[in-house]
């Protein structure tokens, strides 16, 4: 399940990460227990990009969470370079980890100026003096594109590609070897999205960094991921190498998702996903698989028992329909 | 040309133009577009932020604000003069025989009323009908869009439901009068990619179903390429392509068109990795008199005579027409980037 070699740390390492909320229904409802993340073990590599896709409500943004220290996991541990991170840490965390958000209109503090914004971080773990932060404002905006003169400006002199360029500008001054992008290049039109797409792809190269690209748009997670991992009702059901699971899906969930890519290809119509009911209430999952509700090929052993990983070559699946047994004790709940 | 043989189009447009009064001046928003939607036929209106896409269709329902100036040569729905008409007359064809389909279903239901009043609010006020068989419809029509318990939904109110069951519900309200034309607008966008294409099917089943016209906005091309029958490229108040989805997509002739295919990866055709194309620059600022071409501040095939008016183009025999000053959108000795 690893994307390094036996001999190589992994930058990023989930090991067996769950996260359960009590969660009230109505007034005098009773609490009930939402695992939002339901036993997550990835392994990431320096300079991967991992791709994160799912429907809303799967998890993905709570994973997230996690590894932004923004949330304590209830169970399981996240390692960075192999080091164990304690989420009550999180200033060593926002050293090494960094987030890009969706929307550069609500990410970014509208009366502070661009460089108050980018050097905020520097301020923030007490790093130079003004001048020093000032040169490596100065320098950052020109590694993402944008010019020294708009560090007087404010947000909203800005357009939704610059201000996005602002948030990684942000996001890249503490040299963070990790960056979470959530979903960022949804707010963005056709034109500014690829632009920044582009810059996602230098910024990895010339620095190494390694991202975890949360996305719900699968045509660019297959442009800019190097491994990715689908996950549904808190679990990841699936996670291989970009062209395995492009080329060969193996799970009835992933080989829905794709199906529901609509490619600019006239006259092919819009396709039959055959996920045929809503997604599932979180707080009372479907026994057995989760999926199975929604699976066109559910058998009767997916209504009652639950699949477990099962390796292939390149990652893992979690389906009956490759075996899916039991076959060593997991720390699951 | 009109073609004799062919039935009047539902919808026309000739000239439409719409104008805001801003601090500076006036912004320019939508200027001279025009279009044709015949019985049962798609048109997706695709374009970017700020193009103009949702203005042009809340002009067509009549909802713009007060303030917004709005002019047309010519706009009929079904031979009734659209640009004229009275408060009355629009009020008696929206919800009725044209009806709208809005991007948010959250802020678009009203949180106050049950799913059962709001659906059959419309119905209840265009016909004759009694409570009963109003709400039969409802239930009708939501079992229709593929909501389970269809009955025991009229009584919920808009929270209670998911996204994608509320962007059902807005699709059942917009067909309780079963409208000759539907304007849906970035009716997918908010929703997961599961139930967009859920959602997509439907509206082009029903649409078949129904006969019904239907102008869908938005700016995700793949969503066009497979909903289209006709598709109109929208840049900065124009229409600077139309034509088929075929025609457009398969042999675009604006740079801008050309531009957006190359911007967005393509699996299966675009490298795993590798650089996509980009549009650079921003959109122009329309307020203020607005000449030549709109798109020349970032287009690849700029020359001098885009500052001047530039010529409507006509490339096959179809519908396909394109805004350039180069005959076939690329200057001199330039080549087509795929």
């Amino acid at each position: 399940m690893t994307a390094t070699s036996k001999a190589e740390t992994p930058v990023l390492e989930l090991r067996g990460v769950t996260k359960t909320y009590s969660v009230k229904q109505g007034l005098f409802g009773t609490a009930k227990p939402l695992t939002a993340v339901n036993d997550v073990s990835l392994s990431l590599g320096r300079g991967q990009v991992l791709g994160l896709v799912g429907e809303s409500g799967c998890g993905k943004s709570t994973l997230a969470k996690i590894l932004l220290g923004l949330e304590a996991p209830t169970q399981g541990e996240v390692r960075v370079d192999g080091e164990r991170i304690d989420a009550a840490d999180r200033r060593k965390l926002a050293r090494r980890i960094q987030p890009i958000f969706q929307d550069p209109y609500s990410s970014l503090n509208p009366r502070k100026s661009i460089e108050d914004i980018v050097s905020l971080p520097l301020l923030v773990h007490d790093v130079g003096d003004s001048a020093s932060r000032s040169k490596a404002v100065r320098e950052i905006l020109d590694i993402v594109g944008l010019p020294a003169r708009v560090m007087q400006t404010y947000p909203s002199q800005m357009s939704g590609g610059q201000r996005q360029r602002v948030a990684i500008a942000r996001a890249l001054i503490m040299k963070p070897e990790i960056v979470i992008c959530d979903e960022p290049t949804s707010a963005l039109d056709v034109s500014v999205q690829s632009q920044i797409l582009n810059l996602l792809g230098d910024l990895r190269a010339e620095f190494g960094l390694t991202y975890l690209f949360i996305s719900h748009d699968l045509a660019v997670v297959e442009h800019l991921a190097t491994r990715v991992a689908v996950m549904y009702l808190g679990r990841i059901v699936e996670e291989t190498q970009v062209a395995d699971l492009f080329d060969t899906p193996r799970h009835p969930y992933t080989q829905a998702l794709l199906k529901s890519v609509l490619t600019p290809d006239p006259g092919q119509g819009v396709p039959d996903t055959e996920l045929g009911m809503e997604y599932p209430n979180p707080i009372a999952p479907p026994p057995g698989c989760h999926f199975h509700p929604r699976c066109p090929v559910a058998m009767d052993k997916c209504r009652t028992d639950r699949p477990y990983p099962v390796a292939t070559p390149d990652g893992h699946v979690e389906c009956h329909l490759f075996g899916g047994e039991q076959t060593q004790p997991t720390k699951s709940a | 040309m009109p073609d004799p043989l062919l039935p009047e189009p539902l919808l026309t447009v000739r000239g439409l133009t719409i104008d805001i009064p801003v601090g500076g001046g006036t912004l320019h928003a939508v200027r001279g577009i025009d279009f044709d939607v015949n019985r049962g036929e798609t048109l997706c209106i695709v374009g970017e932020s700020g193009s103009g896409k949702s203005l042009t269709s809340l002009a067509l329902m009549g909802l713009l604000g007060g303030r917004i100036d709005r002019r047309a040569a010519r706009m009929e729905f079904d031979g009734i003069d659209l640009t004229g008409a009275n408060k009355r007359t629009m009020r008696a064809l929206r919800g009725d025989r044209m009806s709208m389909i809005f991007q948010e279903p959250m802020t678009s239901l009203n949180p106050a009323y049950s799913i059962g009043d709001q659906l059959t609010e419309a119905l209840l006020l265009h016909r004759d009908i009694s409570r009963d068989a109003a709400r039969a419809r409802a239930v009708e029509l939501l079992e229709k869009v593929g909501i389970t318990a269809a009955a025991s939904r009229l009584g919920q109110y808009p929270h209670q439901l998911s996204g994608g069951l509320r962007q059902r519900v807005m699709i059942a309200m917009a067909l309780m009068c079963e409208p000759e034309l539907i304007i849906a607008d970035e009716p997918t966008t908010a929703l997961d990619v599961t139930i967009q294409a859920q959602i997509l099917r439907l509206l082009v089943e029903l649409g078949r179903e129904m006969n019904m016209a239907m102008i869908l906005i938005t700016h995700d091309l793949g969503v066009v390429a497979r909903v289209a029958d006709k598709v109109a490229v929208m840049y900065a108040g124009e229409l600077v392509e139309t034509g088929s989805a075929d025609e457009v997509f398969n042999a675009p002739m604006h740079p801008y068109t050309r531009g957006l295919l190359r911007c967005i990866p393509q699996p299966g055709k675009t490298e795993r990795g590798a650089r996509l194309g980009t549009i650079p620059g921003i959109v122009p600022s329309l307020v203020g008199k607005v000449s030549g071409c709109p798109f020349r501040t970032r287009c690849d095939q700029v020359v001098d005579a885009c500052r001047q008016d530039v010529p409507h183009r006509h490339p096959g025999a179809g519908e396909h027409a394109f805004r350039c000053v180069h005959e076939n959108g690329l200057r001199a000795g330039g080549e087509v980037v795929t």
